[in-house]
């Protein structure tokens, strides 16, 4: 029976597909964290010059600043596909309003270049040069999609394959850590933008110097990024929304609970809003006002500073 | 059926109300109260900390939501073996106790659940059975795996069961799935598999199993769930509530016995062919 053969293959047991499926994404990041575990308990038990090893966060645990950057590149290689699925799930949407608000909030002129930092998956890169063409009728806007996860990457570059800025010099990407800009020379953009990126990085410090470096004078910074909740009873909300639901939708949708839990851990882990302003103003650049806007009672907020 | 061994089951009761979430997952939330008068369970507390290798504590609210989610992940798309397997562990509750109370029922049973044998490539020594003559169990259950190109080393561990032992359950409750399949006759096909749910159902009583046998129908054709519903749910049914619990079997003592033996020793007929 031609359809039992079919119907063999296709029941076949279903972990030996799930696995095979997707074997180096989660157990690439379970690896991780055994390293991780291994590292911590040689330390504790050696006490030795391990132990002076600066260490800063991923999410609520501790890790020496060398590992993070390879961590949270594992985490967003094991999510890029399913990104921007899983950002739809998360906020219920509501990210694509505040991506949309943050560009009108830039409101970008004709022939800016814009230097999208964390630009990924490209919802930043593409909402700029769809409102030059369409509110100035502009085509000559440039932008450069920025991330340190090629994975991340390939996904954006499939996504503007499907867009008239496809094979244009409108878009162009480029790999490498925002902590240190170095193929782009200084006093050379228009604005900075960094969506949902800065706080997987490990020193922010670095990352808002390179950031103050390669804009010109006159130029903006534009931060788009979780931020703190301060009305107690949407906090509240929040905090089971973001320790229950998500890191289960990460299990059902990707099969990956553990990214997505570094993922809401990290948000915990940032500076709040005045913090970050003020990180910022020690960078050097001028902020208005508080510096900030908060969106949607404080779950993301829009930072803004001006190299004057 | 709800009488306890206290001896058996204090120790790891205890365990359980003495234990907390550690503070690495859970630092934003206000420390659980300690244990001893708490009976009512907060639905956004995970009721204990990591009790084994694989563990991951969810609270009521996160459970509810896998059961969910897992439900239709599984339904719409049954290759996520993850999602199958999250689905059984949330639904499972206390129907895992129902089989752990019955396992020490039996002498066999109580073995297994002191011993614990786990079924991987190495302890069932795959190649050993393969030296057996045809007939016997063990060289029918390697030329089952064969056929299918399956091996016992990929089960998904099991995440979402708040105990050890009842956690062992379930591991033993999945590991031990093919050699349901062997002794029952029945394929590897989806009818083959609702079938064999069905024979479960009977046996274990796990709501994993129903949702199974009245869902999984769905992605059939008429003609196969015609067949289903005609010919094997009948033979489950009937197989399945008067046979010996095949959870209190060794199965790892009963390779070398002819298939037809152990399928009269246990009372279960062969599936009829079709």
């Amino acid at each position: 029976m031609a359809s039992r053969t079919a119907l063999q293959q296709l029941s076949r047991r279903a972990t030996t597909l799930a696995t095979m499926a997707s074997p180096s994404r989660t157990a690439g990041f379970s690896t991780m964290t055994k390293v991780l575990h291994q590292h911590n308990s040689n330390a504790a038990s050696n006490n030795s010059s391990s132990s002076s090893q600066p260490e800063t966060h991923f999410g609520f645990k501790n890790v020496p600043e060398s590992m993070k950057e390879a961590l949270v590149k594992q985490v967003f290689a094991n999510v890029a596909t399913n990104y921007d699925i899983m950002n739809d799930v998360m906020s219920g949407g509501v990210h694509r309003l505040w991506k949309d608000h943050f560009m009108r909030t830039l409101a970008p002129t004709p022939g800016t270049k814009l230097l999208d930092v964390a630009g990924g998956t490209g919802d930043i890169a593409m909402r700029f040069l769809d409102y030059c063409k369409e509110t100035h009728g502009d085509n000559s806007a440039q932008v450069t999609v920025f991330d340190i996860n090629p994975n991340m990457l390939e996904v954006g570059k499939e996504r503007f394959t499907k867009t008239p800025y496809h094979n244009t010099s409108q878009v162009s990407f480029m790999e490498g850590n925002a902590e240190n800009l170095e193929h782009i020379p200084d006093n050379s953009m228009d604005a900075y933008t960094i969506a949902f990126g800065i706080r997987n990085c490990t020193h922010v410090d670095r990352v808002l110097k390179e950031a103050y470096r390669v804009l010109k004078p006159g130029g903006r910074f534009m931060c788009l990024e979780f931020s703190k909740v301060e009305n107690p009873v949407i906090s509240k909300v929040y905090d089971v929304f973001s320790f229950d639901v998500i890191p289960t939708m990460g299990q059902i949708v990707a099969n990956d609970r553990d990214s997505y839990q570094y993922l809401v851990e990290s948000i915990r882990k940032f500076p709040p809003q005045k913090e970050f302003a003020k990180m910022i103003k020690d960078a050097g650049f001028t902020v208005m006002g508080q510096g900030y806007e908060d969106l949607t009672f404080g779950v993301a907020a829009i930072h803004s500073g001006f190299k004057l | 059926m709800s009488a306890r061994i206290f001896t058996r089951t204090n120790p790891s009761a205890l365990k359980q109300c003495l234990t907390r979430t550690s503070a690495l997952a859970r630092s934003t939330r206000a420390a659980a109260p300690s244990a001893s008068l708490f009976t009512f369970r907060s639905p956004l507390e995970a009721p204990t900390g990591k009790l084994y290798e694989g563990h991951i504590p969810i609270s009521p609210l996160q459970r509810a939501i896998l059961a969910v989610g897992s439900a239709f992940t599984a339904l719409a798309n049954p290759l996520r073996g993850d999602m199958v397997a999250a689905l059984g562990e949330t639904t499972s509750g206390i129907f895992l106790n129902r089989i752990r109370d019955q396992m020490l029922q039996d002498p066999e049973g109580r073995r297994i659940l002191r011993e614990r044998p786990i079924i991987t490539s190495e302890t069932m020594q795959l190649d050993t059975l393969r030296q057996l003559p045809d007939g016997t169990f063990g060289r029918e259950y390697v030329r089952f795996l064969d056929d299918q190109q399956v091996s016992p080393d990929t089960r998904e561990p099991v995440h979402f069961v708040d105990s050890e032992e009842l956690a062992y359950v379930m591991q033993r409750y999945r590991e031990t799935h093919d050699f349901y399949h062997t002794l029952t006759g029945l394929p590897v096909t989806v009818d083959g598999e609702i079938a064999l749910k069905w024979f479960e159902m009977a046996q274990t009583g796990l709501p994993m199993t129903m949702l199974s046998s009245f869902f999984g129908p769905l992605r059939l054709s008429s003609e196969e769930r015609e067949r289903l519903f005609n010919v094997y749910v009948p033979w489950a049914l009937e197989n399945g509530s008067t046979s010996k619990l095949l959870m209190n079997v060794r199965w790892e003592e009963w390779m070398e016995k002819p298939v037809e033996d152990v399928q009269r020793e246990l009372g279960v007929r062969p599936c009829p062919q079709v």
